[in-house]
């Protein structure tokens, strides 16, 4: 497949972004913000970092870039669409998953090996694990604290949108330790922890990342 | 020319992190009885007027839909929009 990674200006893991996806067995597309062309992908990523400098809100300004008004289009046709972190926030600014990211509890920026309950497999991006399984991913975030109202909140678990928790100590604040969600359909995620750099041992925190852009079959399995 | 003001704040039922370490920081510099802070954003928009100086109904209310798509994210902000007078 091939696997378009969106590059912001302020964008920091683009390029980790296309490396997981190679080693994931695809082809990694350069996409760029400023241009109207998925340039025919399968699937799009929006990685980490610092779009637009975080100015206004993380991802606010990002929203409004060309590229998105295809992301968002080509979402709402079923498209598999992963937010990374900053790209977590883009997908809740683009109303393409709900709920908000704000500043963690505790004001600190945190960078550390997480571990996380896969919740859902019900989306291509996770099918290649079981549903529960643990797994330690990097976590780095100023503001990844996950907040909706209770509403939305019970949605999500009852709809079983809630794709991944934080385990252990709450990093962030984020409600009901949520790590990550799907909007329903289950094509479009956001994860607040990095699996782009969980993808080699060299890196230091395992491989447990890579199941995140293995993809292709399974999601036209799931899609089909 | 007038000016709009559109001031942002975080809904009461959001934690502000910000607002906490405001409110921490002011009994270490002495200042006392603040119970709490929120911090919001204040953004000034100059805009163009009617012939006397006042904003058309039109104008602000193309000012409340930039609010509400752009300058607050209706999930966690609150946000009101005011004329100011110049001084």
């Amino acid at each position: 497949m091939k696997v378009g990674v969106v590059t912001f200006p302020g964008s920091l893991d683009d390029v980790d972004a296309q490396r997981a996806v190679r080693l994931g067995g695809h082809e990694a597309v350069a996409l760029w913000h400023g241009d109207h062309d998925l340039r025919g992908v399968d699937a799009v990523v929006l990685p980490g970092g610092f779009s637009y400098g975080d100015y206004l809100r993380c991802g606010a300004i990002s929203r409004f870039s060309p590229v998105m008004t295809e992301v968002v289009e080509a979402a709402g046709r079923g498209m598999p669409v992963l937010g990374i972190c900053n790209g977590f926030q883009i997908l809740c600014e683009s109303h393409l998953l709900p709920g908000a990211l704000i500043r963690n509890q505790r004001q600190k920026f945190l960078c550390l090996d997480q571990r996380l309950r896969i919740e859902s497999t019900r989306t291509p991006w996770t099918a290649a694990y079981a549903e529960g399984q643990e797994v330690v991913i990097a976590l780095k975030n100023g503001e990844g604290s996950f907040v909706a109202d209770e509403e939305t909140l019970d949605r999500l678990e009852g709809e079983g949108q809630v794709v991944a928790r934080y385990l252990g100590e709450n990093p962030n604040g984020s409600l009901r330790d949520i790590a990550g969600i799907s909007n329903e359909r289950g094509n479009v995620v956001g994860l607040m922890p990095h699996p782009e750099h969980s993808v080699e041992e060299l890196c230091g925190t395992g491989t447990d990342g890579l199941g995140f852009f293995a993809l292709a079959s399974l999601a036209a399995e799931v899609f089909a | 020319m007038p000016r709009v003001v559109v001031d942002v704040m975080p809904k009461p039922e959001i934690l502000d992190p910000q607002g906490k370490a405001v409110l921490g920081a002011l009994p270490r510099l002495g200042f006392d009885g603040v119970t709490d802070v929120r911090q919001g954003k204040r953004f000034e928009l100059v805009v163009e007027g009617e012939a006397d100086g006042t904003v058309s109904e039109a104008v602000l209310a193309d000012v409340t839909r930039m609010a509400e798509t752009l300058l607050s994210n209706p999930v966690i902000e609150n946000f009101a929009v005011r004329v100011e007078q110049d001084a």
